[in-house]
């Protein structure tokens, strides 16, 4: 069992609920970890096709826990023992992952709604770059991604100016998949979810790993990977069933294999 | 098809397939079973229809290292007069090639037998180490040596220290590994390979193999003298004759290996 997130299975997805709420969700080290244990048994998880990420509470995430940290600590052994781990866990989940926010997501919790593939947004939401108002630099992969997602002008902007980003600003700037009224937030992120989970899971990891792959290969590398995915993806059930469902002339039935 | 306990084998084609089958132990290699490896290693040599060897591994990963338990109340002398590590010496006489298609672990006496083969497929969860310091040993299977000639002292120091284990994309960006592929697709892709160079000249591809291993310890002006007589001893072959007869033809070759 868990000390500070809850983590259930519903109709094929899995939903990772941050569990501090006093704390509106900060980080602890027992959360990071936490958070790797949860991810490892929904990837291994067969019944599992798609993983939300939220906040319980008011905030999806206030990210590090600045009260129980020493000022004299080694921030670079933090980000190495308990972030590192994390970050590479969520980038390496191969199947669709969800950040459902709710309300603010700040510094490194931030960071953790944007290595997911997509945020649903409610209207209540804000994301604040606030590392720089503390004198550091955005971490937990935040700068990997973050100019991927904005361009690098509005990232250095976002990231050197620290200030509160709306729900609205967010989805002009393309942080956002969705934005949905506070209320519905719930509703929402679970009929998203379900939609993914009933996709060809396979193709959609493998999506994921050419999108990656477009960022550190050339092309010709690029486009190897490219025939290696199709031919793995055209072994699946699923494009069996994505033909057939064609030929005849129904929607098709996904099982994710 | 023959009677192994710990591995299997199989013939595709001109491709002669060896199976490590310990997948419950994660192919932990014990003495028998590199026994059986050799073994079968000089039957595919041997035999005339076998023009590549494939190796390969049953089960997520393909050699976890050495047997702990079998080694643990070893004492010198005994090891001595075992010389278990002379069946590791005859792998290295094998004259036709040895392609190695990797998944997950690799590591300590699995780590080696990737060292001894010529052509290294790897799938992207594929990890390498030797863990051996950890123990409070070393490789002693030609792990130090051939890791060193492989990517040189700096790096194998680094790696043979810490006991680290390293992903393939490293190993690949060090040469270690040939070519790094999904693991859906490794065996497809390492024998689609090893077909590829099965239908090469035989003769040709057994002396290249003859004359890049001499390269590795040899002077380079012993090994160029060595490269030489192996050029002049391809033109007793009718594939040399076929080779350049079909080029000037402009059409393909068409080779029988003698």
């Amino acid at each position: 069992m868990y000390e500070t997130i809850l983590y259930k299975v519903k109709n094929k997805v899995a939903y990772l609920t941050l569990n501090r709420p006093d704390s509106l969700n900060a980080f602890n080290e027992i959360m990071n970890k936490e958070i790797v244990q949860a991810l490892k048994i929904a990837e291994k998880d067969p019944s599992v096709r798609a993983l939300v990420i939220q906040g319980a509470g008011r905030a999806f995430c206030s990210g590090e826990d600045l009260k129980s940290l020493d000022k004299n600590i080694d921030l670079g052994e933090i980000i190495k023992k308990r972030y590192t781990p994390m970050l590479k866990q969520i980038a390496s989940f191969s199947k669709p992952i969800i950040a459902s926010v709710n309300g603010v997501a700040a510094g490194a919790g931030f960071s953790l709604a944007l290595a997911c593939d997509f945020r649903i947004v409610s209207d209540k939401a804000t994301f604040i770059q606030a590392f720089i108002n503390i004198g550091l630099v955005p971490d937990t992969g935040n700068l990997f991604y973050l100019p991927k997602l904005v361009g690098t002008a509005k990232a250095i902007e976002l990231s050197i100016l620290g200030e509160k980003i709306t729900a609205g600003d967010a989805e002009k700037y393309g942080l956002v998949t969705k934005v949905v009224p506070f209320d519905e937030l719930e509703s929402e992120t679970e009929n998203f979810a379900e939609k993914l989970a009933n996709k060809p899971t396979k193709a959609i990891e493998l999506i994921k790993n050419l999108i990656r792959k477009s960022y550190e290969t050339r092309l010709d590398e690029f486009l190897e990977y490219e025939a290696y995915s199709q031919k793995i993806a055209g072994s699946t059930e699923d494009f069996k069933e994505g033909v057939q469902s064609f030929v005849e002339k129904r929607k098709p039935v996904f099982q994710g294999r | 098809m023959s009677n192994y306990q710990y591995i299997f084998t199989e013939i595709d084609d001109a491709v002669g397939k060896i199976i490590l089958n310990r997948p419950e132990v994660l192919n932990a290699l014990n003495r028998p079973m590199i026994t059986e490896l050799v073994n079968a290693l000089e039957t595919f040599n041997k035999n005339e229809n076998i023009k590549v060897i494939l190796l390969t591994a049953n089960g997520r990963s393909f050699a976890a290292g050495a047997d702990i338990k079998e080694m643990k109340e070893d004492d010198p002398i005994y090891l001595e007069k075992l010389d278990q590590f002379a069946e590791w010496d005859r792998m290295s006489l094998i004259k036709k090639p040895i392609i190695a298609a990797v998944q997950g672990y690799a590591v300590g006496g699995g780590f080696e037998l990737v060292l001894s083969c010529d052509i290294v497929f790897a799938a992207e969860n594929a990890k390498f180490g030797f863990p051996e310091v950890n123990l409070g040993v070393m490789p002693g299977a030609g792990g130090t040596v051939k890791l060193t000639k492989t990517i040189g002292p700096r790096k194998a120091l680094e790696w043979l220290w810490t006991g680290e284990y390293f992903d393939a994309k490293k190993a690949y960006e060090y040469g270690l590994v040939n070519r790094v592929l999904p693991v859906e697709v490794l065996f497809d892709e390492a024998m689609a390979f090893a077909k590829k160079v099965a239908t090469q000249p035989p003769l040709s591809i057994r002396l290249i193999k003859d004359t890049v291993t001499k390269a590795v310890d040899l002077s380079t002006y012993e090994s160029m003298q060595y490269e030489r007589k192996n050029f002049y001893l391809l033109f007793a072959t009718d594939d040399q004759k076929e080779g350049m007869q079909a080029f000037v033809e402009k059409r393909q070759p068409i080779f029988k290996g003698k």
